[in-house]
Formats: structure tokens, C-alpha cells, sequence
């Protein structure tokens, strides 16, 4: 079955079985291997992407739910060669370490920052709390956004 | 110093922050086929025979294959030899892998792994390690179920606890824990025209290369491994990948097609190496002053089905289980006991969170008998540079145990805490203590060694191959700062290359939280030689007697006032055709334990740890909140501080799960939530308002700059300084981990 819908701005069309999950669609048909799955159940959170402006676990999602809307991967997120400031801040802070559920700890924080422009600090913890991380503990992660959310405002 | 020192930015970030870096699920082959993996339903059983007919029927599977299908050895070669890559004629707990099934996609595979029929005989099984040492328990391993046993004597134990004012024993347990790693076990193995290559997520691509040789009889020179970008490993990337490597290995040569073998997250918690579970009997005997003259202890680890690392898991445990303090008589017992359950291996302080527990929690119990404060208490007994260890080892210079105590104490307040009650709420204050070997140490000491080739190219850039690698700890950072320190190079010019077998020398596993002190020792014998042709070209250009000192200074090479920039002086090496590549090596030397009498310099060096714990209990729902944690730590030299903050951040959230949350479940030998809906480890609601992460640095003079080994200490001390702040605050005792609600409400109404 063929669905339509928008990736990262570039509109795509799929041929698949609709209960495929929106992961694998990512993954196996369209390469976008950016996102990860660390669980495959919608517990851990490696496998967010946004979807219509918001926040969601790709690895339960069938593609079939997927036509017509929209979404942001991690491979979306720089424009033209120039990172986004979430980016930026992970990097800055070093709030990177293994790195596998970066991808969608970012995404999970451009949901809110798209929402939210200045979040305390107990917003932030809630907008990542789906979000499983066994390296950092989060706190260089916290410190990031706080410090991209610092950084877009001054951009604007 | 140019580079060492200071939080330079990591060279993963950039890959990892924008999706690029490919982890070995990311890697794919046109003509790719899946493994899967047949495991046992049940945790001890007969294997009759095992029916693959019908699979082998369906569209799509390749084949399905067996132990008797294994061209070389079955037998993991990990320390003792009895663990098989495929069970043959016994499974030993439930999940051990039976065979192997091969499809043209991961969902034929993993459907076609239900329908292999195994007809099997239910054998009587054992999961209880106390109940496994009896001489009733069915025999599982050799004739006594024990894996391995150490003996620690120093001075008379037994005589010293008659001539006590006080003693205190008690007996504590830990469960397991799971490493959780946010990327599952994962291999892709493809035929080569001079063997067979195999990729994938792992610590130790050396012991991978031995169990892909072992199970198909290839010698090492046709066999590669290369360690893609590894999403967390804790230890339980350490003995595990060697299972997964084999078995893709196999599917590859007998499909003579590439194969990729992903776990899913849950064959992961069921069939991977765990925290082994604990059961200490300890007992302290102190003067009326306070000074601790006697310790007894009796630790039981349950290694479960096969040995894998708990052998070397004991050893450890076993030359900390006296606590981080000198005390002249110490008595130690220490047995890896064999069960039907999970194997347990490698797991970040690797045999000592047990323990730790017990001691630190044990010393606040005496201070409690003596009246006398737990920080004095500590400060009192502490090891410090001279002390003798349990061991007889005489510590060096590099001992900040005091410092730490003070530091991470001082930064919670603690001289003028108090326990607070607000309704249901009870606030206080905990504290512990510990010390951890670093390296591998005597037990370790054949794979005590490291490599690094580094070689400067014109452009000036680096080129440093090391066989330890990096697993999300920082290790290709640390590591290239230490590189173009010595050299005297910008940073950016410096880098580690992909880890493959066939092209770095073999430095012995990354575990044991040695690599910035081995592979960066190994680099700095590298630079040091290269830095010999260096300078004679720096001093001919510059005019001077070559006998004056040449520097290093922000990319320049200096000689009193005068200098050349690092870029010009490697130009001018190449044109004098100067060889600008080293191969760099370094052994850990100077051990000096003894297994028959458990006396002896047992590590090369100690780090230093403490942690204070501000808690909130509530009394009527037993939830626990940490307010505050500071965790300080004597690691010699901070190579890069940032990175370093964050070791200590992300082990103290794995040391209060280990501590409060996570509990994993077994009923009859089966896990019962192998998932994070059941497992349930730290997320970013559970981090406390304060941490604070402490750098001490007493220099290691054997250490790159100073540097002491950091990785896994920062887990540690967490639980036990959680555990005696619930103490402080409800007067309720855990002695069993984790001290999740029902067990906080069980004993605090049990009061």
C-alpha cells in the first residue's frame, strides 16, 4: 500500500504493508537510520521523532497513522550546514556520550522549545521523561537545553 | 600544558548529535541475511533432540543450525571453559542459547526461532547460591558448584574480635542489576577472500577475535574484528559480544552470505550478563576510640549457569571487601557459586557495589554502637598514603581518601545537618566511602599490557591506533588529548582511528577503568619517541646545541625566545625524510599478589571515592527522593574535567538505581519484566535538585600526567550513602538492595 507524507520538508511516498512501524519505515525504506530503537516498545524513547509538532515513539506507530502529516528527524534538524542550536548545546556542554539515545533526547527537546521558549527546569525534566539515557544522567543534557533555549531566543 | 586539562569538545559529539553516527544496526549489506536465536524455555534441562524440519520449510529461512554445525570449538573462551556457543547436550538456564535459525528478514527469523521444537527432559534445578553450596544441591558445576573461592589472611582476625570493645556483624544482600545500555548486542559477520570479518558493538574486539577464531578453527590472521560506534557498554559489552560475534560468524560461513544478529530488548535482559547478585556476612571489631582492629567477611556471589568474568568479578570484590580502611586483622571468604539462572559477569565496579554496600553500610551500624560520628568514624580508620591494605599493599602518594571525605561532605552541608520532619516527610543525611584497584591488576596481569601505533602525517595530523576502545565514555578524547599533548600538537590534529584487530596491537580488554592509564601510557611512550626526531629538526632549525630543552606551547615548538610552529617543524621532519611513527607499549609491573596466601600488591594504583546523600522518605508511601548528592573522587588528574563531571554524573544515577529502583525479578529461574516497564531504571524525573560532581587530584606518578583511572568508581559509594540517609531520616535499615517502597514500608513497620 502506498502512503504519502512530509520528512524533514521533502515530501516522500512509501510502498509498504500499513502496519509497518514508522521506524522501520525511517530505517529500511527511506535510510534514515538517525533514529534508533532501543527498545521497540515505546518505553526507552531512542526512536522519537516529531510528528505534526509533536513528540512521538516511531517504533509503535504503524505507517498507516502516518499519511499526510509531517515529520522532523534528527537528519532535519541542521539547515544548510549550520546545526541547530540544540545541537550546538549538546556538543558544548558535553551532554553527548554513547550517543544512541542523543537523536531522540534532541528531538524530544525541539517538541518543547517549539512550544515553549524559555522552560524551567522541571519542564524540561518532563518533556525528556520518556526519554531513557544510562550515561549522562541527564544533567549535562538539562544544562544543554536550557542553553539552546537561551541561545534561540537571542536569535530571534 | 596545551590540552590536558581542560574540557576540550568531544570528537563523537558532532556525529552523534546529528544523526550520522552509525551504530551497527545503521550498517546493512545488499545481500544481507538476519540471525536469530532458539533459546531455552526452561532453566535446566535435557535436550533430547531438536526438530528443525518444519522451519527449514518456510519461505524465507536460510537454514537452521546447531552445536554439531560448529566447525571449531564450542566453547566461549572467556576465563574457565564451560561456557558453549550453542547448548549441546544440557541448557543451563532459561534463555541459553540452542540454535541458530537464518532468514532473508529479521521477522522470518525471529517467527521461524518459535516454531524449532526442542524435545527436552526438565532436570532439577538450583537457584539459590546458598542452597547450591550444600552437599544436596544437584551438582551443576564440577563436583561443589563453585566457580571459584579466595582466601584473604592478615594478621589473626579471629584473635583481634576477642580484644574489641565492640563488634558489630550483620548480613546484606544485593539484587542484580542490568546494564541496561540504551543499544542492544548486535554483530554483522561477512566471508572476506582471506577469512571472515565481523563488526560490531563491543569493549573487548580482542576477546571477540578469539571466539570468532575458536568457533570456526580460522587462525587470527584471517579473522577481523572492528568495533563499530558502541551505544554504552557498563561491562556488559565485555563478555557477551564474544556470543553474539560467534554466532553471526557461523551463520556468515555457513550461508557464505553476510549475516546481522540485532537483540531485541528482550532476549538482551534474558541472556546477557548481569550484576551478580550478593550475600555478605561481615563483621567489624573496633577499639573503644574507634579504631577498627578486626574484619570478617564472607561474600557469595551468584554467578549463575556459566562462569563468564565472575572469577575475576570475585577476585575484585574480594580485595576491597574490608572496606576503604586500615585495619590490621582481616579475615576474608569469598565463593562464585554456580545456579540455573542468568549468568552474571561484568558490570561497572565489577564485584565491589556489593560489597560496598556492606562495609559502608556495616561501619555506620559501629559508629552508631560507639556513639561516635560517621564522618569521624571514616576519618579515623581511613587508608592513606602508607596505609596497609587488606592485601599488605602499602599505598602510595596518590591516596585522597580524606579529601574526599571532607570535600564531598562539606558540599552538602553536612557539619550542620539535620534530620527534618515535615508530615510524612523525613530528610537526612548519609554518607560512604571506598576505594577501587585500577587496571587489571595481579589476577589480570597476562593481559596487563597496551599498544599504540601513532604516526604524524605531513599535514601534521595524527594517526593513533590503540586496542582499547570507546564505548560513550570519552575514551578517543581522553586519549587524543593525551597524543597531541605529547607531541605538541593542536588537539584537532589528533585522533584515534576505528578499532579493528587486524591493525591496532592487541592492549588486553577496556574494562577495569584502564584505558586512559594503559592505552594512554602506551601513546605517551609513542610521542615520547617521535618527539626525539622532533626535537633534534626543531633545535637544527632554531641554531641551538641540541643538548638545550625544546617546549611546547599553543602549536609551537620553543628554544628560549626562539620557535617554529608544530605545522612547520613536521613539514621540515618529512623533508628530512624523518620516520614521525612509534609503536608505543606499556605493562602494568610491580604485582605482587599471591593467591595461596590472598596477600600481596594486588593493583598498580587506587582511585579514591566518596559520596554524601541528602534524602526525603515518605513514611507512609516508602518513596524515596534524593535531594542531594556530591560525589568526590581522587583520580590523579582530570584529563579533561567536563568529561570527567559527566562519569561522575551518569554513575551517580546508576548508583541510586542500583540502589532504589531497579529490581530485577526472577520466579523459578525465569525473569518475569525483562523490559523497562517492569525493569525500571533512572529517568529524568528521578535525578536529585543537587549534584555535584568532585575532582581530587593526588597525582599517580605511573599515570599519563597524573591520571588515575575513573570509569567505574562513581557507581560505587552511591547506594550505601542512599542507604544510611534513609537510616538518618526513617531509623530504618535496609539491608537488602534495592531499597524499593514495599521493602522500606516492610521493615519500617517490622520497627
Amino acid at each position: 500500500m502506498k502512503i504519502k507524507f512530509t520528512v524533514n520538508g521533502k515530501k516522500v511516498v512509501v510502498d509498504c504493508e500499513p502496519s509497518k512501524t514508522l521506524l522501520k519505515v525511517l530505517r529500511e525504506d527511506l535510510f534514515l537510520t538517525g533514529t534508533k530503537e532501543g527498545c521497540g516498545k515505546g518505553e526507552c524513547g531512542a526512536c522519537t521523532v516529531i510528528m505534526d509538532a509533536m513528540a512521538v515513539n516511531s517504533c509503535i506507530i504503524p505507517i498507516g497513522q502516518v499519511a499526510g502529516k509531517s515529520l522532523n528527524t534528527i537528519e532535519g534538524l541542521s539547515k544548510s550546514g549550520e546545526l541547530h542550536p540544540l545541537q550546538k548545546a549538546f556538543i558544548e556542554e558535553g551532554a553527548v556520550q554513547c550517543g544512541f539515545c542523543i537523536p531522540g533526547m534532541i528531538l524530544s527537546a525541539k517538541a518543547l522549545l517549539d512550544i515553549n521558549k524559555n522552560p524551567s527546569t522541571n519542564d524540561i525534566k518532563v518533556a525528556l521523561s520518556g526519554n531513557l539515557c544510562r550515561c549522562t544522567g541527564y544533567t549535562k543534557i538539562i544544562e544543554a537545553v536550557k542553553k539552546s533555549a537561551i541561545m534561540m531566543r537571542a536569535q530571534r | 600544558m596545551d590540552t590536558v586539562g581542560k574540557s576540550v569538545k568531544r570528537k563523537d559529539a558532532l556525529d552523534k548529535v546529528t544523526g550520522r553516527a552509525k551504530f551497527i544496526d545503521d550498517y546493512t549489506r545488499v545481500d544481507m541475511l538476519f540471525g536469530a536465536t532458539v533459546r531455552s524455555p526452561e532453566p535446566y534441562i535435557k535436550i533430547l533432540s531438536i526438530d528443525t524440519k518444519n522451519v527449514e520449510k518456510i519461505k524465507g529461512v536460510i537454514g537452521v543450525y546447531t552445536a554439531k554445525d560448529i566447525p571449531g570449538k564450542n566453547i566461549v573462551p572467556l576465563v574457565l571453559p564451560d561456557y558453549p556457543f550453542l547448548a549441546e547436550k544440557v541448557a543451563k538456564f532459561a534463555g541459553q542459547a540452542i540454535a541458530l535459525v537464518v532468514a532473508e528478514t529479521e521477522e522470518i527469523a525471529r517467527t521461524a526461532t518459535k516454531l524449532v521444537k526442542i524435545n527436552f527432559k526438565k532436570l532439577a534445578p538450583v537457584f539459590d547460591p546458598l542452597e547450591s553450596l550444600k552437599n544436596s544441591a544437584p551438582k551443576i558445576y564440577g563436583d561443589d558448584n563453585i566457580f571459584k573461592r579466595f582466601i584473604i589472611k592478615k594478621g589473626d582476625a579471629a584473635d583481634a574480635f576477642k580484644n574489641c570493645d565492640v563488634v558489630v556483624k550483620k548480613t546484606y544482600t544485593t539484587n542484580y542489576q542490568v546494564h541496561s545500555y540504551l543499544e542492544t548486542q548486535g554483530m554483522l559477520a561477512e566471508l572476506t577472500d582471506n577469512g571472515i570479518s565481523v563488526y560490531g558493538t563491543m569493549q573487548c574486539p580482542f576477546y571477540v577475535l578469539n571466539a570468532v577464531c575458536d568457533i570456526l578453527g580460522f587462525t587470527k590472521n584471517n579473522v577481523k574484528i572492528v568495533q563499530t560506534t558502541t551505544g554504552g557498554g557498563f561491562g556488559g559489552k565485555e563478555d557477551v559480544p564474544s556470543i553474539v560475534a560467534g554466532h553471526a560468524a557461523l551463520l556468515a560461513y555457513k550461508t557464505r552470505r553476510p549475516v546481522k544478529i540485532i537483540y531485541n530488548r528482550e532476549e538482551d535482559f534474558v541472556s546477557m550478563s548481569k550484576r551478580h547478585p550478593g550475600h555478605i556476612e561481615i563483621k567489624y571489631g573496633a577499639k573503644k576510640n574507634g579504631k577498627i582492629t578486626a574484619c570478617n567477611v564472607r561474600y557469595i556471589l551468584d554467578g549463575g549457569a556459566f562462569a563468564t568474568l565472575s572469577t575475576i568479578v570475585l577476585w575484585r570484590g574480594t580485595i576491597h571487601a574490608a572496606g576503604p580502611y586500615e585495619i590490621p586483622n582481616v579475615s576474608i571468604e569469598a565463593i562464585a557459586v554456580a545456579t540455573n539462572k542468568v549468568p552474571c559477569g561484568a558490570f561497572r565496579g565489577f564485584g565491589q557495589p556489593q560489597v560496598a554496600f556492606a562495609n559502608e553500610s556495616l561501619i555506620d551500624e559501629l559508629a552508631e554502637k560507639l556513639g561516635m560520628e560517621p564522618l569521624e568514624l571514616r576519618l579515623k580508620n581511613a587508608l592513606k598514603p602508607g596505609s596497609s591494605t587488606s592485601t599488605y599493599q602499602k599505598l602510595s602518594s596518590s591516596c585522597g581518601l580524606v579529601e574526599t571525605m571532607k570535600k564531598a561532605t562539606n558540599s552538602i552541608g553536612w557539619k550542620n545537618r539535620k534530620r527534618v520532619t515535615v508530615g510524612v516527610l523525613r530528610r537526612g543525611f548519609g554518607m560512604a566511602s571506598g576505594f577501587y584497584g585500577v587496571c587489571l591488576g595481579a589476577a589480570g596481569k597476562f593481559l596487563a599490557k597496551a599498544g599504540a601505533h601513532v604516526q604524524i602525517q605531513q599535514d601534521g595530523s595524527i594517526i593513533i591506533a590503540i586496542g582499547n576502545t570507546d564505548m560513550g565514555q570519552g575514551a578517543r578524547t581522553i586519549l587524543s588529548q593525551i597524543a597531541a599533548e605529547g607531541i605538541g600538537a593542536p588537539y584537532e590534529m589528533a585522533d584515534i582511528v576505528e578499532v579493528d584487530t587486524s591493525r591496532v596491537p592487541d592492549s588486553g580488554p577496556t574494562v577495569a577503568s584502564r584505558t586512559t592509564v594503559m592505552s594512554g601510557n602506551a601513546i605517551l611512550n609513542a610521542t615520547k619517541h617521535i618527539r626525539q626526531k622532533i626535537d633534534k629538526v626543531v633545535c637544527e632549525i632554531l641554531g641551538e646545541k641540541s643538548s638545550a630543552k625544546v617546549t611546547t606551547k599553543c602549536g609551537y615548538y620553543h628554544m628560549g625566545d626562539k620557535k617554529i610552529s608544530y605545522f612547520d617543524a613536521i613539514n621540515e621532519c618529512y623533508k628530512r625524510r624523518e620516520n614521525l611513527t612509534y609503536d608505543g607499549w606499556w605493562k602494568e609491573e610491580g604485582t605482587t599478589f599471591d593467591n595461596d596466601t590472598g596477600l600481596g600488591d594486588a593493583y598498580i594504583v587506587y582511585t579514591f571515592s566518596t559520596v554524601a546523600a541528602e534524602v526525603e522518605v515518605n513514611i507512609e508511601t516508602g518513596q524515596v527522593n534524593i535531594l542531594k548528592i556530591a560525589s568526590a573522587h581522587d583520580i590523579g588528574r582530570a584529563i579533561n574535567p567536563q568529561l570527567a563531571e559527566g562519569q561522575i554524573q551518569g554513575g551517580a544515577l546508576q548508583g541510586i538505581g542500583y540502589g532504589i529502583f531497579e529490581n530485577l525479578i526472577l520466579k523459578d529461574g525465569k525473569i518475569l519484566n525483562p523490559n523497562f516497564s517492569g525493569y525500571l531504571i533512572p529517568t529524568s524525573m528521578d535525578i536529585p535538585e543537587f549534584i555535584k560532581p568532585i575532582i581530587v587530584e593526588k597525582k599517580f606518578t605511573d599515570g599519563p600526567f597524573g591520571a588515575k583511572g575513573l570509569g567505574e568508581p562513581p557507581l560505587i559509594c552511591v547506594a550505601p550513602a542512599i542507604i544510611n540517609a534513609i537510616y538518618n531520616a526513617t531509623g530504618v535499615r535496609i539491608r537488602a538492595l534495592p531499597a524499593i517502597p514495599e521493602r522500606i514500608l516492610a521493615e519500617s513497620s517490622a520497627l
